[in-house]
C-alpha cells in the first residue's frame, strides 16, 4: 500500500503499520513536529511520499487523524509531521513521548503539481498551519532549483510566536526561495509586516502566463489568495488548493469528505481553483 | 502517575435513576473506582470528602430556591459539571408544572400545603449554571456514561451521537412503527441514546433522550395530524419526559394553540 | 448427451413448490439461505428454509411515509415488492469491526484486520432495483483505486435468485431510473412466476447446477415469451401510468400519489447542478427531519463511521464501522466546525450526491428508482417531487 507503484487492491486499506517517534520538536505553542520511524523494515525502506500528501495517524482507543506530511520528501525515512493540538487524537498525540507508538495509514490524496510547477514561477501562499503540507514542496524545489523559475512564500500567522519553521527561513532564503512573512497582530518586538497574506501578493511582480500559484490555510485566506491570483489574471488552473474536510477512511469509501463531485481524501486534497470553483463560495455545501 | 480524579454525585428533583446507573455499571465499576477517586456520592457512600472536584455529575432539575443557590455553588466545585438524565438537561416530568398552577398541585397533593416552599417551574441545570457537557436520557444510559467519564479520564472531549433514534433503529433492522402502523412516534426528532429500545419492542419512541441536533417537530407533528393522530395525543406525547426542552415545548405549545 | 448442468442462458420450469428443493441445494451447499418474510408488518429479509414461510398471498401498498401488508387476491408468492431491507444489509451490514488491536505487556501495540465470517448467503426474492443497487455498491466498494476487503469477502461468495416483478407500488419508479422491472443481468436464477409454475432463467454456472439438482422440465418457446412478456407488461403499465399522474401534483407536496411515480431524468446532473441555490431547498428542508431514514434504507448508500470500541483496561481496541448518514451533523464535522449546517444543506448534499455527483464518481447514477427513500420517511418526502419541483415542473 505504501508505494505508488504498488497495489492499493491487494490489502485491506485499513491496515496500520506500526512507527515509532523518533523525535519530537515543539514548535509554536499548541504545535508539535514528530518524526515518526516504521517498525518493519520493509515498510520503512519502501515508504514514499509526494509533496502534499497525508497519512492517518492513530492512536488506538482515541481514533484517527487526517495530518498532513511536513517533511523532505528526497529522505522519506525522516518522516515527519506537524500537528496543530485541535481534536481529541491531535491532543493525545501532545501527550506522547519519544518511543511511543502511533498507527499510520498512508500516504493519501494528490500531491502539488510540482512536475507542472517547472519552468514556472511559484507563488506559495499559506496560513497558519498551513505551512505544514507545503514545506514538502519547499524542500523539492530547493532539490531542483534550477527546474523553477522565482519562488516566493506569503506565509502569515495570528502572531509572530505562532510563525512555524522561523529559523528555516533562512536557509530557504540562501537557496533561492524569496520569503515574505506577515503576522494579524504584532507587538513591541515584531519589526515584520502586519496584514494578511493574500496582501502580500502586492509586493509581487508576476507573470501570470508563468505563474502557479500554491495555497493551503484556513478557507477565507484561501478564498482571498485565489481572488488576488484571480485578478493578476493567473489562469484558474494554475491555481492549486490544499483543501481540508472530514477525511475518515481516507481512501473514498465513507463518504464524509465529499466536497460536490470530490471525495477530498482521494480526489485531492490538492485540486485545481478550476475544479472547485462552482463550490468553493456556497454557504452550507 | 497524578493523583486520580475526584468525583462527585450531586441529586436535584430526581428519581435517583440516572445515579443508580452508575451503580449499575457492575462489571465496569471496580474500574470506575479505580481510575476515580468517588469523593461525594451518597446515594453509594456515606464518606463526604471536601471539594473541589474534577468532575461533578449533576442529576435532577432545580425546582426550589435552595436549588437554585446550591446549583451555583457546586459549580463553583466542580471543573467539570455533567448533567445526567433529562431531569438535570431538560427539567424531567416534573416539569409539567411549568404548564400548570402550582398551588393548585399542592393544594391536591400535601396535606399542609403551607410547609412546600417550590418554584413554579422545573429547569435544566443549563438554565442556572454553565454546563460542560449534557448525557440525556430518561434514565441515562450505561455504556454512554462509561464512555463519557472514560473520556474525560483519559483527557479527551466526551463525544456522543447528536443524530436521531431513527439511525439506530434502522442498524438495527427494526421495522418503523410510524410508516406501518400509523403511530405517532418520537424517534425522528429525539436523540440517539437507548440504541432505539421502544420501535424494537414494537413501540413508539417516547423521546426520553430528548431532542436530536437538528430536531424539526412540527414538520413530524403536522405529518401525524395529516395521518389522523389526535392533536391531543400528540400534545401528551411530545409534552413528556423531555417536555421542556425548548424543541419538544416549542412543538406542544404549538399544537394547543392550534386546538 | 445432457451437459452436467443447465448452461447460463437456458429457461426451465418447476412446479412452484419445488422451489423448495432450491432452496435445500443451497443449504447443502453451504449457504445461509435468506428471502422476504412477513415480519412486524412489512416483508423484511430474514432466514428462510421453507417456501411455505414466504409471505404467500400478501402485497405491499407504499406511498409517501406508508406502508402497509394487505392480502393479495391472486394468492402470488413474490405479489410484494420491496420492503425497508435490501442486499445492502447483507454486503455492507450495518456494524461490522475492521481491525482489532491488542497492546501486549510490554506495551507494544499490534493489529489484525478482522475478516467476516465467511459462510456464503443466498437471497431469494431479489429484485431487478435491488440488483442494480448492488452494482452500484460493486463500483463504490470494489471499482476504485482501493478495494473494501469486508464488502468483497460477503460480496464474492453471494448467490442471488431474483424475481421478476408483475406488480409495482405506487412508489417505484426502476422505469424511469432504466433499473427495471425486468431482471438483466447480475443473477445466478432469475424466476417469473406463474399460477402454478415458475420460469426460471440461468444467470451463472453456480445458478445452472442448483437448478440442475431439482425437478426441472425445458421450457417451451411460449413458456419463455411468457415469462419475458411478465415484467414487460408492468413497464409497459408504468409507461401508461405516467400519462395518468396528475401534472399538477407535480411541485405539491402535501398530495399523495397512490397511482405511481416517475423522474424525469433528462439532463439531471445540470439540472440539480445548475440549482444548488434553488428556493426548493430551504422549502424542502423546513419540511424534513434530518433524521437520516431515507439514507439507512437506501440500496446504494455506502456512508459509514469507524468508532473506537475499547476494553475497559484499553489494552484491546476494535475498530468499528456503523453506517452512517449525511443527514447528520457528526458526518462533515471537522474541528473547526460542521460544514453543512442546516437540514436544507444536507437534504441538498444527499439529493445531489444521488442523483448528479455520483455520475462524476462512479459513471452512473445513485438511485434505482426503489422507492424506499419515499416511503419510509416519516413525513413522506419524495425525491420525485423535489426535481420536478427544480424543474419547475407544473405543466
Amino acid at each position: 500500500m505504501m508505494s505508488a507503484a504498488m497495489d492499493h487492491r491487494a490489502s485491506s486499506p485499513w491496515t496500520v503499520h506500526w512507527a515509532n517517534i523518533s523525535k519530537m520538536a515543539a514548535e509554536v505553542p499548541g504545535v508539535t513536529t514528530y518524526e515518526l520511524t516504521f517498525g518493519d523494515p520493509l515498510i520503512a525502506r519502501e515508504y514514499q511520499f509526494s509533496p502534499g500528501q497525508f497519512n492517518m495517524l492513530y492512536l488506538p482507543g482515541v481514533g484517527e487523524s487526517a495530518i498532513s506530511i511536513s517533511s523532505d520528501p528526497a529522505e522519506p525515512e525522516k518522516l515527519e509531521h506537524t500537528v496543530r493540538v485541535a481534536g481529541n487524537v491531535t491532543r493525545a498525540m501532545s501527550r506522547l513521548h519519544v518511543g511511543d507508538q502511533i498507527g499510520i495509514r498512508g500516504p493519501y490524496g494528490s500531491a502539488w503539481p510540482m512536475r507542472s510547477c517547472r519552468e514556472h514561477d511559484v507563488v506559495i501562499a499559506c496560513g497558519g498551519i498551513g505551512l505544514a503540507p507545503l514545506r514538502p514542496a519547499i524542500h523539492h524545489i530547493i532539490h531542483h532549483r534550477d527546474d523553477y523559475g522565482r519562488v516566493y512564500l506569503l506565509y502569515g500567522a495570528r502572531t509572530a510566536k505562532d510563525l512555524l519553521y522561523t529559523e528555516q527561513y533562512d536557509a530557504w532564503r540562501n537557496a533561492g526561495i524569496e520569503v515574505e512573512v506577515t503576522v494579524d497582530i504584532g507587538d513591541a518586538e515584531y519589526r515584520g509586516h502586519i496584514g494578511v497574506v493574500p496582501i502580500l501578493f502586492y509586493r509581487l511582480r508576476l507573470k501570470p502566463e508563468r505563474t502557479r500559484v500554491l495555497t493551503c490555510g484556513p478557507e477565507v485566506m484561501m478564498r482571498f489568495v485565489i481572488f488576488e491570483a484571480l485578478a493578476r489574471k493567473i489562469k484558474r488552473d494554475h491555481i492549486h488548493v490544499s483543501m481540508e474536510r472530514n477525511m475518515s477512511c481516507a481512501v473514498g469509501l465513507c463518504g464524509h469528505c465529499q466536497l460536490g463531485p470530490t471525495f477530498v481524501c482521494k480526489d485531492g486534497p490538492v485540486f485545481t481553483y478550476q475544479a472547485l470553483e462552482p463550490y468553493l463560495n456556497l454557504e452550507n455545501f | 502517575m497524578t493523583a486520580k480524579p475526584k468525583l462527585a454525585v450531586f441529586k436535584f428533583a430526581s428519581c435517583d435513576g440516572c445515579q443508580l446507573t452508575l451503580l449499575d455499571c457492575e462489571d465496569e465499576l471496580l474500574a470506575v473506582a479505580e481510575a476515580v477517586e468517588i469523593a461525594y456520592f451518597l446515594e453509594a457512600r456515606t464518606q463526604e470528602i471536601e471539594g473541589p472536584y474534577d468532575i461533578g455529575l449533576v442529576e435532577g432539575s432545580v425546582t426550589t430556591d435552595h436549588d437554585a443557590r446550591r446549583i451555583r455553588e457546586i459549580r463553583k466545585q466542580c471543573h467539570y459539571l455533567i448533567t445526567i438524565g433529562a431531569c438535570a438537561t431538560s427539567g424531567g416530568i416534573q416539569a409539567l408544572r411549568n404548564w400548570a398552577d402550582l398551588p393548585e398541585f399542592v393544594r391536591h397533593v400535601y396535606a399542609d400545603p403551607q410547609v412546600i416552599s417550590a418554584l413554579d417551574t422545573s429547569t435544566p441545570i443549563a438554565d442556572h449554571v454553565i454546563v460542560d457537557f449534557e448525557l440525556r436520557g430518561c434514565p441515562i444510559n450505561k455504556q454512554q456514561l462509561l464512555s463519557v467519564l472514560l473520556s474525560l479520564i483519559g483527557g479527551h472531549k466526551p463525544r456522543l451521537p447528536s443524530y436521531s433514534v431513527c439511525i439506530p433503529c434502522k442498524q438495527r433492522q427494526t421495522v418503523c412503527v410510524a410508516v406501518t402502523r400509523g403511530i405517532p412516534c418520537l424517534g425522528p426528532v429525539t436523540q440517539a441514546g437507548c440504541n432505539a429500545i421502544c420501535p424494537a419492542y414494537n413501540r413508539e419512541c417516547f423521546g426520553c433522550y430528548g431532542p436530536q441536533q437538528q430536531a424539526n417537530v412540527p414538520s413530524l407533528t403536522h405529518q401525524f395530524l395529516r395521518a389522523g393522530a389526535d392533536r391531543g395525543h400528540l400534545v401528551r406525547l411530545t409534552r413528556n419526559f423531555n417536555g421542556y426542552a425548548p424543541e419538544f415545548r416549542e412543538a406542544s405549545n404549538l399544537l394547543e394553540q392550534h386546538d | 448427451m445432457a451437459p452436467r448442468h443447465l448452461p447460463v442462458g437456458s429457461f426451465v420450469r418447476i412446479d412452484k413448490h419445488d422451489l423448495q428443493s432450491i432452496l435445500d441445494s443451497l443449504s447443502q451447499r453451504g449457504y445461509r439461505t435468506i428471502g422476504p418474510r412477513l415480519r412486524d408488518d412489512a416483508m423484511v429479509y430474514d432466514e428462510l428454509t421453507r417456501v411455505s414461510d414466504l409471505p404467500i398471498g400478501y402485497i405491499d401498498e407504499q406511498d409517501g411515509g406508508r406502508y402497509r401488508v394487505v392480502s393479495d387476491p391472486q394468492q402470488r408468492w413474490f405479489g410484494y415488492v420491496v420492503g425497508p431491507h435490501s442486499l445492502k444489509n447483507f454486503v455492507f451490514p450495518p456494524h461490522e469491526t475492521l481491525l482489532r488491536s491488542h497492546r501486549d505487556a510490554d506495551g507494544l501495540w499490534s493489529t489484525q484486520t478482522e475478516l467476516p465470517e465467511t459462510r456464503p448467503v443466498a437471497v431469494l426474492g431479489v429484485r431487478s432495483c435491488d440488483l442494480r443497487a448492488l452494482r452500484v455498491q460493486d463500483r463504490v466498494f470494489l471499482e476504485g483505486p482501493y478495494v473494501d476487503v469486508h464488502y468483497q469477502s460477503r460480496r464474492e461468495p453471494l448467490f442471488l435468485v431474483a424475481v421478476n416483478c408483475a406488480r409495482a407500488a405506487a412508489t417505484c419508479f426502476c422505469h424511469s431510473m432504466k433499473t427495471g422491472p425486468a431482471v438483466r443481468g447480475g443473477h445466478d436464477l432469475a424466476l417469473t412466476e406463474f399460477v402454478d409454475h415458475f420460469v426460471i432463467e440461468v444467470g451463472s454456472d453456480t445458478g445452472g447446477e442448483v437448478v440442475t439438482e431439482t425437478n426441472w422440465t425445458p421450457c417451451t418457446i411460449e413458456e419463455v415469451q411468457a415469462a419475458n412478456d411478465v415484467p414487460q407488461r408492468l413497464s409497459s403499465a408504468m409507461q401508461l401510468r405516467d400519462k395518468t399522474l396528475p401534472a399538477s401534483s407535480a411541485g405539491d407536496v402535501e398530495v399523495d400519489h397512490p397511482n405511481g411515480r416517475y423522474l424525469d431524468i433528462r439532463g439531471i446532473r445540470e439540472l440539480l447542478l445548475d440549482n444548488l441555490e434553488h428556493a426548493r431547498w430551504q422549502a424542502v428542508g423546513k419540511r424534513c427531519l434530518s433524521c437520516a431514514n431515507c439514507t439507512m434504507v437506501c440500496p446504494t448508500c455506502f456512508c459509514s463511521s469507524v468508532e473506537e470500541v475499547a476494553s475497559l483496561t484499553q489494552d484491546n481496541v476494535e475498530r468499528k464501522r456503523s453506517w452512517a448518514s449525511c443527514f447528520t451533523a457528526e458526518h462533515s464535522y471537522m474541528n473547526s466546525g460542521t460544514v453543512r449546517k442546516t437540514t436544507a444543506s444536507r437534504y441538498r448534499q444527499w439529493l445531489t450526491h444521488k442523483l448528479a455527483t455520483w455520475h462524476d464518481q462512479f459513471g452512473q447514477s445513485g438511485c434505482v428508482g426503489c422507492g424506499r427513500c419515499i416511503t419510509w420517511c416519516p413525513v413522506g418526502i419524495d425525491l420525485t417531487v423535489e426535481v420536478a419541483a427544480l424543474r419547475g415542473d407544473k405543466s
